[in-house]
């Protein structure tokens, strides 16, 4: 079984003093690496006598590439060799044990490696200092004559050598050292190098084993029904007209708002699913609609109260003394993550003992979720931890997990697989929050930017997912990109921006990008505006409100050189531009558009720059930053998800339409590592995306568009 | 029953005749490297070639195969590394998640076959399968690779 799926674990107990505790780690291996299994040198490194160094991961691997680079860290603070290195995930129930000793599992706002890199570099530093005293013991010399490189260790005046596996053994019996400094990055060899990615191989033949790929000694699969309007409950089901169709073992009710059908295999369960009446009670939700939703979020763009978000000068009595005023209402919709791994969980309830086989953006998090829902305590849980077939945000929530372990529960002693159906998956999200928003600026006589306000209306993530997060009732990531220490547009001397919260009855929740993706539409949208009504091209009239934001502005003059933003585009072809900072780090595009008569759009070419501070491996910031304007561009050109009868409309892709291979422009990208920081990389660039391209679009055409998708507009010109 | 040939083994399968291929394979013959996306032949995840053509096996129903030859990702290549495509794409590093590879993977094998050197128009006509995670550009980048390596060889 183990050699089939390479999840079975021999589990065997090696020893590590965790961080700050000393405590005693329970650590199981996959069968595979225990073969080769080493010595635990810290907690974040596993060396193996033939030089074998298996990092461990704590974060989630989604396609980011934070395995690659996290193991970077620590494998360039042990001078290791790299091409020896690989990933290993540590286990929820093994973080839990040791009082967290790998640190947060959480794996979203573009965190992975910007929130770990003090500590595992630390701990990569720390097992350097073993081994080096290991072998300096072995010499019978003092540490500082020896120095490391590549995995091995010299003794620098009489040339001795001695590789890591080979004193790996001794120096996971020393203490680990605190305070070991880490390196200067002038120093680094592997952190900032395009090493290839740990997970690729596998992604090519079909091997890699995602959470649905998951085969159980006797697994049973579930397909599951959920009340199709949010909010609403499970009333009963006729499992009478199902029980006898083949394959079906059982039909269970899952909490108190879905249904799941239990049968040898999942396509069995789905048909069995489908021929089940059910009925639901639709809790007074079943007529709410798109247009409700709109009128409601409306209604907020004016109203007295509202959250404050940043707020300088005065903009009520500059906006009334301009010389000219602008005003714009834009607005976005709801918009499901749709990974192609489909949510899906598999559960194994014995007793009281669980076992969860999960692709998760936080593993702590599916722990908690599978013990609640066995009503164990949380010491007699175990995760299996995948690689997920795409996250976006999706995956930390763990709706899917606790639903799981609900059907298991009734299925006690076999294990359970969970599928979601895409159109379940595609209608029961957590959505990107709809949003309006008002935009007012004013320009004195000389076309410069006097105030601007800026009111946001819709729905706020935090009040539906996480209240405790919230400040004073504010919901501050509503404002991402707006806030002081973001920001780009600083110098404008009155600037209020606030939002009215209007919560519906559709779940919100983290969509790849956040609230920074509609905020950067709004803001670098209007920004475009303001500079057309000032009479003024769009980069100068933006350098003229950048003077507090030199960072910002790099990253916008970077890649208005390299598109050539000074010199007129070929004939035919208009350009766009937008900035955003977010993640912690500073991102602008230009992109390069072709309108046709007929309204045919056309993206010709994007370059887009990032500043993250420190760059850990450029080929991955490439790759995210192409993925990211697929990501955002989908969003600008076709995907929306709306609201009829209380529920969501689009179930799959043929109406919830995303980008493929025919759209997709030529990225080139700019990597503006101007150091001192550590910014994200996997979320930040898709904010410019949707701007980049409707300002480049608005060059064309001179079509405003303040309303996506795309799809829903006439580009034709008139 | 039904018999089918995959990969070059012959199976034979005891399975309602209306269950799509792909099921048939994850499920009957436990050979997950097929994906399983939408369900509606919209996404590409689950591509096979039947008789070296792509088709997309979510809204297949195994009856329907006869006897065609049922190629998965799983048999592209005698060592799961050495198929043109396999290739390139390890050198351009072209997965993220990967999960809708092995679909992309089997997609543009069969268009190399068909066309062995592609521009990139006929890689944007042939190539409908999405990818959430956004390796477009890389996937184009390396079936030229690909292209270039078929035809050496």
């Amino acid at each position: 079984m183990s050699n089939r799926i390479a999840l079975g674990r021999r589990s065997f107990i090696a020893t590590a003093a965790a961080v700050g505790g000393g405590l005693m780690l329970g650590w199981r291996m996959p069968a595979e690496a225990a073969e080769t299994a080493g010595s635990e040198v810290g907690i974040w490194a596993v060396i193996a006598p033939d030089d074998t160094v298996t990092v461990r991961i704590a974060r989630s691997e989604m396609g980011q590439g934070t395995m690659t680079g996290l193991a970077q860290l620590v494998a360039d603070e042990l001078d290791c060799d790299w091409n020896k290195v690989r990933g290993e995930f540590v286990t929820p129930e093994a973080n839990l044990a040791s009082k967290r000793a790998w640190g947060d599992m959480s794996t979203g706002g573009s965190r992975g490696i910007r929130a770990s890199v003090v500590y595992v570099r630390q701990g990569g530093a720390a097992a350097r200092a073993m081994l080096i005293s290991a072998a300096a013991t072995r010499w019978k010399v003092p540490t500082t004559e020896c120095t490391t490189a590549a995995g091995v260790i010299t003794h620098k005046s009489t040339g001795r050598k001695l590789r890591y596996g080979e004193v790996a053994a001794d120096a996971a019996k020393l203490p680990v050292p605190t305070n070991v400094p880490v390196k200067q990055p002038s120093d680094w060899k592997i952190i900032g190098k395009r090493v290839k990615r740990l997970d690729t191989k596998d992604k090519l033949n079909g091997k890699q084993v995602y959470a649905i790929d998951v085969q159980l000694p006797d697994m049973l699969n579930a397909a599951i029904a959920q009340c199709p309007v949010f909010g609403g409950k499970l009333v009963s089901f006729n499992a009478d007209r199902v029980k006898t169709m083949p394959g079906v073992r059982q039909v269970v009710a899952v909490g108190d708002n879905a249904v799941a059908v239990v049968a040898d295999k999942w396509w069995q369960a789905k048909t069995a699913l489908a021929a089940l009446p059910i009925v639901w009670d639709e809790a007074g939700n079943g007529n709410v609609d798109s247009a409700q939703i709109a009128d409601f979020l409306k209604q907020g763009l004016d109203a007295p109260q509202a959250a404050l978000g940043q707020q300088h000068g005065d903009v009520a009595g500059a906006l009334s003394g301009a010389a000219k005023t602008v005003e714009a209402i834009y607005g976005t919709p709801y918009l499901n993550h749709a990974t192609m791994e489909p949510m899906n969980c598999t559960a194994l309830v014995n007793g009281d003992q669980v076992e969860i086989w999960v692709a998760s953006q936080n593993g702590d998090a599916s722990l908690a979720a599978a013990a609640e829902a066995a009503g164990v305590k949380l010491a007699n849980v175990k995760v299996h931890k995948l690689i997920l077939g795409g996250g976006f945000g999706r995956r930390g929530q763990q709706d899917y997990v606790h639903q799981a372990v609900l059907i298991a529960k009734q299925v006690p002693g076999k294990p359970v697989k969970l599928i979601w159906s895409r159109e379940e998956d595609m209608q029961h999200g957590f959505y990107r929050p709809i949003m309006q928003c008002k935009l007012s600026g004013g320009l004195d006589a000389q076309g410069n930017v006097t105030a601007l306000h800026a009111r946001l209306s819709g729905q706020s993530i935090l009040a539906y997912l996480a209240p405790s997060r919230m400040e004073n009732g504010i919901d501050k990531l509503a404002f991402q990109g707006w806030l002081e220490d973001e920001y780009g547009y600083m110098a404008i001397p009155n600037l209020l921006i606030d939002q009215a919260v209007r919560n519906t009855h559709v779940p919100v929740g983290f969509w790849r990008g956040v609230n920074h993706n509609q905020n950067a539409i709004f803001m670098e949208c209007f920004i475009d505006e303001l500079a057309h009504a000032a009479g003024k091209d769009p980069l100068a009239f933006r350098r003229s409100i950048m003077g507090k934001n030199p960072k910002h502005l790099a990253v916008l003059e970077a890649v208005a050189k390299k598109a050539g933003w000074e010199t007129p585009p070929p004939k035919g072809v208009y350009r766009g531009l937008a900035q955003n900072c977010g993640f912690g780090s500073y991102v602008a595009a230009v992109a390069e558009v072709s309108v046709s008569p007929k309204g045919e759009l056309k993206i010709l070419r994007i370059v887009a720059a990032t500043d993250p501070g420190y760059a850990v491996n450029p080929d991955q910031i490439d790759a995210q930053v192409q993925g990211s304007f697929v990501y955002g561009l989908s969003a600008v050109l076709y995907s929306e998800n709306t609201v009829a009868k209380g529920r969501i409309v689009e179930s799959n892709f043929d109406t919830y339409q995303v980008m493929r291979m025919n759209d997709m422009p030529k990225v080139e990208t700019i990597i503006v590592a101007s150091g001192g920081f550590w910014g994200g990389v996997g979320e930040p660039t898709i904010a410019v995306a949707a701007p980049a391209v409707l300002n480049a679009i608005f060059a064309a055409t001179g079509k405003r568009i303040r309303s996506l998708p795309l799809r829903s507009h006439d580009l034709a010109s008139t | 029953m039904v018999k089918l040939d995959v990969n070059g083994h012959l199976h034979e399968v005891d399975v309602d005749p209306n269950t799509p291929l792909l099921w048939v394979i994850r499920e009957w013959l436990g050979m997950t490297g097929t994906k399983y996306g939408c369900g509606i032949a919209q996404c590409g995840c689950c591509t096979v070639h039947l008789n070296g053509v792509a088709v997309r096996s979510c809204s297949m129903p195994v009856s329907a195969v006869g006897g065609a030859k049922i190629t998965t990702i799983e048999g592209l290549s005698h060592d799961g590394a050495s198929h043109p495509v396999q290739i390139a794409w390890l050198q351009h590093e072209v997965p993220q998640c990967g999960y809708c590879q092995s679909g992309q993977i089997m997609a543009v094998a069969a268009l190399l076959k068909q066309t062995p050197k592609p521009s990139d128009a006929d890689i944007a006509d042939a190539i409908s399968n999405i990818c959430r995670c956004g390796t477009y550009q890389r996937i184009r980048e390396a079936t030229h690779t690909a292209a270039s390596l078929t035809t050496k060889a």
